[in-house]
């Protein structure tokens, strides 16, 4: 017998009377404007929250925070004058180590953790928001909902190879719990939330 | 501290009852320093508040709590479906599915994976259960170098120790001798013990570590039945760096880490990083569905006991744990004895009722290394209940015979005392007389009880004698 049928036999031997899943509809949170809990939390961990209301915006702030020569990408054509396109890069994952800022989108933000939802699959490669020194995510401010049970309400049977959560810049605190920000991947996190309608 | 631990160059603990050391032992070697035990208590405890101010935030994480426990019951109560499920659907994704029946069989199929890819080098982000399979030293005998990738991992790896804690790993470690490891093994200026300076070094010598290895090792948070999918939870984004480099992601997980539909992994994010350290979401939540394009991602469904577990009745909610360490941080006797006390992969309190299960001889001492104050199943985020389980347990390792000698002597007298009223009597009346008229004979170091504590005042007369001569005075 194959260890997979083993362990499944044993499962169904021993696994105790089935009992019912309970309904969870109840967690829900209320619908509204959740942009300001979603920066003050987003602040709290680290991040940094920009309201804008164009690209020109955020474009005025590529050029400001990027010193000449760095390396910055982004999956938006809009900014595509200040920053390299990487919506077809076909090259390794691993020739994108010296992106110092990447610009990239975000399908819903979470105001009760500071969270982004990052579809990897819009990314030619799934490190990019990893491997940047810095990273940039453009949130529309209502696609902003109250908790993670409205993410996943929102993000439904939606079919996906890889995405993400992001809250925040890399961060850790296993020396003696001192918070230090920039472990492995972004030093910083930004997120231009978008004017509804902009 | 703990020379004992820090001596072993395998990471496994000895055998307790086969001249090893048990936890009050090993807790003793702990408590030589106490001002180090001062620290570590505090440190925790300190953690343990961040949760709270987390935890009241949310009017509603009672019922959260109760949501999550009901679903984890669900799943325990069908898991053999959503096994079978989440197997069909992860394999419809394009990743491999393997089982594994024990530790030794998961080893052998992370060997055989990166041989059939000619690796030599493999990096690898947390996972507990590599460590109760003590991988890292399987596939070093076996010529292949493993760098655990997140920090605190990263330092105790350099330190030659297992972690002490499941989710702070070197929390028993001050800066200072992390200076003096990073001088050692990655030639940092001896004395700089700055967090910040000392995580810069680690990122630069790890980035080169993901840049070159092409197989990644990652353990598993949450596996979706109905999608197929895994979640990762890391803050320092090192599962990612090396997975998504990686021509070959291996996830390693046990059966248990089944949930059975994506919207509730809602409630279980909620729930595990604020119990952990008080932060409402973990810096990443990764969701892996696919390989990305020219990547092989492989999946190895591990068993090593927890089947047995599933069918001890009183035990096996044990199982529903998410792994976030609150029990840890609020245990009185994990904080003041340090996790390596545990001689267990996974210490503290959800350790002492897992373990037992895997090997009730070596790990007998564990669910006595407990004062049973109920803390831990009080902040665990699925409701185990954890401190009675601590309490079966016992009473199951004393009826297997398993018990130390000394304790099954020191029950046998306190039994043959209680039940025998004129030994109860007499032996009371000798103990006043010698804590009045010869304290030197029980203060003294072959007392444990007066270790860290002063004898009482004896009392003149023992409420019987009290009772006897007001009765008759009337």
């Amino acid at each position: 017998m194959s260890s997979r049928d083993k362990i499944l036999a044993a499962v169904a031997a021993n696994q105790p009377g089935k009992v019912d899943l309970p309904d969870i509809n109840f967690l829900k949170g209320s619908p509204g404007n959740h942009a300001e809990k979603f920066i003050a939390i987003l602040t709290a961990i680290g991040g940094k929250a920009i309201e804008v209301s164009s690209f020109d915006d955020i474009k005025a702030y590529i050029k400001q925070a990027a010193k000449p020569g760095d390396r910055v990408v982004s999956t938006f054509s809009e900014i595509s004058d200040c920053a390299e396109l990487i919506n077809n890069y076909a090259g390794l994952p691993h020739d994108l180590q010296d992106i110092e800022l990447a610009v990239i989108g975000a399908a819903l933000g979470v105001a009760e953790n500071g969270a982004v939802w990052v579809k990897g699959d819009l990314l030619s490669q799934r490190v990019v928001p990893f491997i940047c020194q810095h990273l940039a995510v453009v949130l529309k401010k209502d696609e902003i909902v109250a908790t993670m049970h409205d993410a996943y309400e929102k993000i439904g049977d939606e079919d996906y190879g890889f995405s993400t959560f992001i809250a925040g810049p890399s961060k850790t605190a296993d020396i003696e719990q001192s918070l230090v920000l920039g472990a492995h991947g972004p030093r910083t996190m930004t997120v231009f939330i978008m004017n509804a309608g902009a | 501290m703990a020379q004992s631990i820090k001596d072993h160059d395998d990471k496994t603990l000895p055998l307790q009852g086969a001249g090893g050391l048990d936890h009050a032992a090993l807790s003793d070697v702990f408590n030589l320093d106490e001002d180090r035990v001062d620290w570590h208590d505090e440190t925790l405890w300190w953690i343990r508040q961040k949760r709270d101010k987390a935890v009241h935030q949310l009017p509603e994480w009672e019922s959260l709590r109760e949501t999550a426990s009901q679903i984890k019951n669900n799943v325990l109560s069908d898991l053999n479906n959503y096994l079978q499920q989440f197997e069909a659907k992860a394999t419809a994704n394009g990743i491999k599915i393997h089982w594994a029946a024990d530790a030794k069989e998961h080893n052998e199929i992370v060997l055989s994976l990166l041989q059939s890819k000619q690796v030599k080098q493999m990096v690898k982000s947390k996972s507990m259960l590599t460590e109760e399979c003590h991988l890292n030293e399987f596939l070093a005998e076996n010529g292949i170098d493993v760098i655990d990738s997140d920090l605190g991992e990263r330092i105790v790896q350099l330190a030659k120790e297992p972690p002490s804690h499941i989710v702070l790993p070197c929390i028993h470690k001050k800066k200072e001798e992390i200076g003096e490891l990073f001088h050692i093994h990655l030639g940092t200026p001896a004395g700089n013990a700055d967090p910040q300076f000392l995580t810069e070094t680690a990122r630069q010598h790890l980035r080169e570590t993901f840049l070159t290895r092409r197989a990644a090792l990652t353990g598993v948070n949450f596996a979706v039945a109905e999608t197929g999918e895994f979640v990762v939870c890391t803050n320092e984004g090192n599962a990612d760096m090396g997975a998504h480099l990686a021509d070959i992601h291996i996830a390693s997980m046990g059966i248990e880490k089944i949930i059975p539909e994506r919207k509730h992994l809602g409630v279980f994010l909620r729930l595990l990083t604020r119990s952990a350290t008080g932060q409402p979401i973990t810096t990443y939540s990764s969701h892996f569905s696919k390989p990305r394009p020219g990547q092989e991602m492989h999946i190895i469904i591990v068993d090593n006991g927890r089947t047995v577990q599933l069918g001890r009745e009183d035990f096996r909610n044990s199982l529903k744990c998410i792994r976030c360490g609150a029990c840890m941080n609020t245990c009185p006797v994990y904080r003041r004895s340090g996790g390596h006390s545990y001689h267990n992969a996974i210490s503290g309190p959800i350790g002492s009722i897992l373990a037992p299960n895997l090997d009730m001889e070596k790990y007998a001492d564990l669910p006595f290394a407990s004062t049973l104050c109920g803390s831990c199943s009080n902040v665990c985020p699925v409701k185990i209940d954890i401190h009675q389980q601590l309490y079966k347990w016992r009473q199951v390792i004393v009826k297997n015979g398993y018990a130390t000698t000394a304790k099954k002597a020191s029950m046998r007298l306190m039994s043959f005392t209680l039940s025998t009223p004129s030994v109860y009597h007499a032996g009371g009346k000798a103990g006043r007389w010698v804590l009045k008229h010869a304290p030197f004979a029980v203060n003294n170091k072959f007392n444990p009880w007066y270790k860290h504590r002063d004898m009482p005042e004896p009392p003149k007369e023992s409420f019987g004698e009290w009772y006897a001569k007001n009765k008759t005075g009337k």
